[in-house]
Order: structure tokens, then sequence, then C-alpha cells
């Protein structure tokens, strides 16, 4: 097997500990393996963010905006570091599906261990392309995600129209119009799915229009913190 | 929104330039939908199967990748079945199952055929002037294959201009393939001053002439995926470079890009044992070239022990030999090109380098020294910084080994007995020394400790080649 980033022999060391665990599908090298940066020690508790603060002041910003945030929390596994960064350029935007399958085992890992209060009735809900993008992609990198998780998972969002958010100041992305439509109503417990949490909009537009709709908590799991 | 300009109306012969000898996904063809449909009605685009699923293997159309592990399956949302995609290739598109390549055929292009196209007023040496002349008969006579081996500072570009003139005459089209994007970058000036009346293109990764028209291409090796029978002349620069003999699909992409009457010139410094061996049984002709262009022999390299090497890079210090060496250096004017073998040592020696270097006044302040890498984005800059002199010392892997030219270095390889330098590499970071008319010369060492074949092979290749140059 050769590494997916590095096409590098992958040399599986002999160690009683992958002898009795039987792991002998690992994806990357061990030395890309290592470039992934788990995020552990301080981090905002509301969004991932690395910080001292329990709060961060983005976090503190959103709960003045309205009553309630939708959002409870945002959990990230990694950090959004330069490997990072190109890996998920080429498994999203060169659109390298299979590349995606590297982020599998830590983010089932990290879910686990963050999610282990949630409700068997949880349901994963990806957040969706515009119909256009996801045929020039042909995958839905979000989907993709969502589909590793140990919890059952329901694409019941889609967009409106596809306008790229990126394009937008932070103004405009925040007090646009939920750029969402809701095709289904369940009143489960959500976790949103994403690659990336940037400033919390595009959830937060996901979360509050399935409260809307009945859910009673939305959370959000995402592969980086931007 | 701003309404849409009507397309305007491309004559046949204005998309038989833009399109013809190229092998297309549908998003490389920037043609509206609509127009785009009417030329495939027409036949003059065609379109065929970009993965051909056979027996035991696949086959990528674009690259050629037969290998199992780089393809992968994707459940595609477009055609909404599961199928395979090409990872080899994906860094210039993804190419996938369900979408097809499209090849123009439409009537062929008409290039212009100048009378004097070469702008260029400098003068070939009498020993260029050969290997330009042999250039020359084997594009009138349509030969197939031409070898020039050339030693580093030979003026190779300038050997090809008469060739390059003589193909434009009988308005032929032609590519100049190097392997790296630096080299494209450096000929492209030089070779649209030296052409001013004839459309010059380079195409690299993220160049901006992806749709170039041009009738002469200068290309990464790795463009050349694009093209199907295209060039009447190719031009292969480095044969012997990586990644040649890495990617197995680049040998298969410059082959298919030549026009089936095509003759192909292929330079190298260093050849590969396989085509010396061609060589010596005249299966491949070819010319050498054994003299610089200012007519004074290739450095020799020096050979110095380390005895504590290991110990020294392992705390990422430069090896006492070389601060020794620093001390006695024949012309302390010159700048100082210093080879490492690994991306970590670089990163990790710089700041060591530096302070000693400060605290021997080699260098004047702390940013007058840079270390350069493959990965790193800001490679560019400090070639070019380097180039203009505006700092001392360069710290670099082999990236540098080939290609560019900096006047007045030093050059010293530490550890010059790790595998990544071979023969070929050795020879050519050797060469990077003395290539100013103005200070023809430049020390070479080679610090080591217990030299390897690589070392002493390119040592007595290139006495040898001075040999035949004529020094003794
Ligand atoms: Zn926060
Ligand atoms: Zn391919
Ligand atoms: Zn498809």
């Amino acid at each position: 097997m050769q590494c997916l980033w590095c096409h590098e022999q992958i040399m599986h060391e002999t160690s009683w500990k992958n002898l009795l665990l039987l792991d002998g599908k690992a994806l990357l090298c061990q030395e890309c393996k290592s470039k992934m940066e788990v995020l552990s020690g301080k981090c905002c508790s509301r969004c991932s963010r690395i910080t001292n603060e329990e709060v961060c002041s983005d976090c503190r910003w959103w709960e003045k905006q309205s009553v309630e945030d939708p959002l409870m929390f945002n959990h990230s596994v990694f950090n959004y570091n330069a490997f990072m960064q190109e890996l998920i350029a080429k498994w999203k935007y060169r659109g390298d599906y299979f590349l995606g399958n590297a982020f599998k085992e830590p983010f089932v890992k990290s879910f686990r261990k963050k999610f282990t209060f949630l409700e068997k009735n949880a349901i994963a809900v990806p957040i969706p392309l515009s119909t256009k993008r996801l045929t020039e992609r042909a995958f839905n990198q979000a989907q993709m995600l969502a589909d590793f998780l140990p919890i059952e998972t329901c694409a019941i969002l889609s967009r409106k129209h596809g306008e790229k958010q990126s394009k937008k100041t932070r103004y405009e992305r925040i007090f646009t119009k939920n750029p969402f439509a809701i095709n289904e109503t369940i009143n489960n417990p959500v976790v949103l799915v994403d690659d990336i949490y940037t400033t919390g909009t595009t959830l937060r537009h996901a979360a509050s229009l399935l409260k809307e709709h009945g859910c009673t908590r939305v959370y959000a799991c995402t592969l980086v913190r931007g | 929104m701003q309404p849409k300009k009507a397309p305007p109306d491309f004559t046949n012969q204005q998309l038989a330039k833009r399109f013809s000898g190229k092998l297309l996904l549908r998003n490389e063809i920037p043609l509206n939908e609509a127009l785009f449909q009417k030329l495939c009605s027409a036949n003059l685009f065609t379109p065929s199967k970009s993965i051909k699923r056979k027996k035991l293997s696949n086959q990528c159309q674009r690259c050629n990748n037969q290998k199992q592990s780089l393809f992968a399956a994707i459940p595609c949302q477009s055609c909404k079945k599961t199928h395979l995609y090409c990872r080899n290739c994906i860094e210039m598109g993804r190419v996938m199952e369900c979408e097809a390549l499209y090849l123009w055929s439409g009537e062929a292009p008409i290039w212009p055929s100048l009378e004097d196209p070469c702008s260029w007023i400098g003068k070939l040496t009498n020993v260029q002037q050969q290997a330009a002349n042999r250039i020359v008969n084997a594009i009138r006579n349509k030969e197939k294959e031409l070898l020039i081996w050339a030693v580093c500072g030979a003026g190779k570009t300038e050997m090809l201009y008469p060739g390059i003139s003589e193909a434009l005459m009988q308005g032929k089209r032609i590519c100049i393939a190097t392997p790296r994007a630096d080299v494209v970058r450096e000929l492209l000036p030089r070779i649209k001053s030296a052409f001013s009346s004839t459309e010059v293109a380079a195409l690299y990764g993220g160049s901006p002439d992806k749709d170039a028209t041009a009738q002469i291409i200068i290309s990464t090796t790795h463009q050349l995926l694009r093209y199907k029978e295209a060039f009447d002349v190719l031009i292969i620069d480095e044969i012997d470079a990586f990644p040649y003999h890495a990617d197995q699909s680049l040998p298969f992409a410059a082959n298919r890009s030549k026009a089936s009457s095509n003759t192909t010139i292929y330079l190298t410094a260093t050849p590969r044992s396989e085509h010396q061996k061609q060589i010596r049984q005249k299966k491949l002709p070819h010319i050498f070239v054994p003299v610089r262009f200012h007519g004074k022999p290739l450095p020799v390299p020096l050979f110095k022990m380390c005895f504590d090497l290991r110990k020294e890079l392992k705390s990422y210090k430069p090896p006492t030999a070389f601060l020794k060496w620093l001390d006695h250096r024949k012309n302390p004017k010159r700048r100082l090109l210093v080879f490492v073998p690994t991306i970590k040592l670089a990163d990790k020696m710089k700041d060591n380098l530096t302070q000693i270097l400060i605290d021997k006044q080699i260098l004047s302040s702390n940013d007058s020294l840079c270390a350069v890498h493959a990965t790193d984005p800001d490679r560019k800059e400090k070639v070019e910084l380097f180039r203009e002199k505006k700092i001392e010392v360069l710290l670099t892997t082999t990236i540098l080994e080939r290609g560019v030219t900096f006047p007045s270095v030093d050059v010293a390889v530490l550890d010059a007995g790790h595998i990544v330098f071979d023969e070929a590499a050795l020879v050519q970071i050797s060469g990077r020394a003395g290539r100013s008319p103005d200070d023809p010369t430049g020390e070479v060492l080679f610090f080591h400790d217990g030299k390897t074949d690589a070392m002493v092979e390119a040592k007595n290749s290139i006495i040898s080649m001075n040999k035949r140059g004529g020094f003794s």
C-alpha cells in the first residue's frame, strides 16, 4: 500500500499493538499522518478555536446576536495548518474523492470522544452544496464526512441558490437571508457536518432553520477550525 | 449582473490554432455550450473515452496511468453512477470515466512561414555554431532524433536559435519542454526576444497562458499531457533529469505530443547510461559540445573528508572542514551556493550557519542568507534575489542543481556522499560554478565522510569532458 498523499510505500511496523489490533489499513504514511494536527489543549468550548479563554471573543459576539445561539457548540477535529490546507484543497477542489478516506479514522475517533453524551436517535446532517457545484465536484465533501459517523445520515438540507460564500464580506455573510431550505422535518437532535468552521455563519443558518422546524438541539462537527 | 457579451465568431482557422493538437476535458475548452455543441455536431471536436477499462488493468487516456492503485472509485453525483477517476494526473484537472476527452478534428492550423525569424544579434562560438548547424540539418532533413551532449555552461539555448529559425521558416510548430517551471520562466523572455515576430507562450502549473495558441510553446513536461500530435519540432531539455525517470507518464506524453513527421532534439549535460549506450552503438545520432561558451574548462570538484560529519549534521551544524575552507577561499568575493541533501537540513542548519557566517564577517546581516527547497512557496523570489546579488549565501536542496545560472559563485556540497547526490546531480551541481565570463572559474567542494562511487564518477566524468574539450 502506498501513502495516498506522498506515494511513499507505507511500512507497517510489526509491533504487538498492530498485531493485536490488525490495523493494517493505514492510508497515509507515518510522516504525513504526523503532519495532521489534532486540536487538543486550550480551545474555545463553543467553537474549537485555539485560545486561552473558556469562550472566545467570536463566540461571545455570537451570544449577543440573539436570545439563544441556535448552535450548542462546534467541535473541530484538526487545526487548519498548511498541510491540512493542501490535503483539503486536493480532496475538495481537485476532486480527489478517495483522499477523504484518510480523515475517516481520526474524525470518527474524535467524534466518539466528544459526543459521548449524544442520544441514540441523533442524526448527522451534511451542509449541502448547490446543484451546480455538486455537478462540478461530483461529490459533497460534507456528505462524505457525515457518512463516516456512527449515526444515521439524513441529507435534509438543500441550497436555495448557489451564491459563493467566500465572495461576500463578513457582514454580508452574516446578515444575508438564510441560504438553506429544509426538505423534511425531524425532531431529533442533529449534528451538522461540514469540512470547515470559519466564521460559523453557515452552520448557524443551517442550525436556526433546523430549530424552526422542530429540532431540539443542534451541534456541529467539522474537520477543521479555519 | 452585467449582460453577457455575445460570443465572438471564431473562424475555423482561429479555432484550429487554439485547439488542434490538444486532448482536453470539456472544462478545459473555454467555449460556451451552444458553440461547443455546434462544433461537436459538425465533427470539429471528436470525443473519446477518458478511461479505458481492460480485463486486467484500466488505462487513463490522458496520462497512460495503468497502476490500479492510482485509480479510485467515486460515487459521482454528476452522472449518478459509481465509476473510476484517475489520481495520477489529477493535478491537471480530474479525468473521470463519465467525461470524454476532446480532440480537435477540424482543419489543420496554418502557421506563418517567416523569412528571417531570428532577432537575436549575438554571435555563436565556433563550437556552438557546429552544434547549431547539426541541429539545422536534422530539422531540414526531418531526422527523427538528435541528442546534444553539451557541458553545463555551453550556452545550449543560443545553440538552438538557428534550428528554431529553420523550423519557423518552414512554418512548423515548436515546443521546448523542460522538467522545471523555474526554467520555463527563465526561458520565456529569452526566446521571446530572440524571435520577436513569433508568438511564444509559456505553460506550467498555474501559468497564465493556459489557452495558448502560440507557434512556439515553452512548457513543463507535465503540461505536455494535454497535447496530442501537435509539434513538428520537439526540444526536450534535461532529458536525463528528474522527473522523466520517476514518472512514466512524462515520456508517454512527450511522445504523444509529436506530430506524425517530427524531429526531436534532446539536450543533456549528463546523459543517462541508456543514452550513452545508444550513442556507443550508434543508434542515437548525437553531437558533443565539450567547451563552455567562455572557453574555460569545467571546475573540477575537490573532496574534503569530514570525520565528525554525522555528529555535526545531527546537531544541524555545518562541518568543521567546511568552516576551515571558508577562511581560505581563493576569491572570497564570490557568493556561496551550499547544497545539502534534505529539506530538513536546509531548514534547520540555516540559523546556525547564518550565525557562524556573521561571526566570520562573511555575511553582513541575518537576511543575506536564504534557505530554499522544493516546497518553499517563496522559492522563486529567493532564487531571484540570489541571482541579483541581493543575498550572499543560498542554502539549497538539489532543486537548484540544474537549469538556473548564477554569476560568480563557489559551490559546496555538504554530505556529498548522501544517496540523493548521484553522478548526474553532482556533475550538474559542479557546473553551477564558473558560469560568468568575468569570473570563469569557481571552487567546487564535496564535503563527505567516505567518498562514494557517484562522487568519483562525477569527478572522472568532469575531467574526461575537459579532456575532450582540449584541456589537459
Ligand atoms: Zn469560540
Ligand atoms: Zn490520468
Ligand atoms: Zn460520473
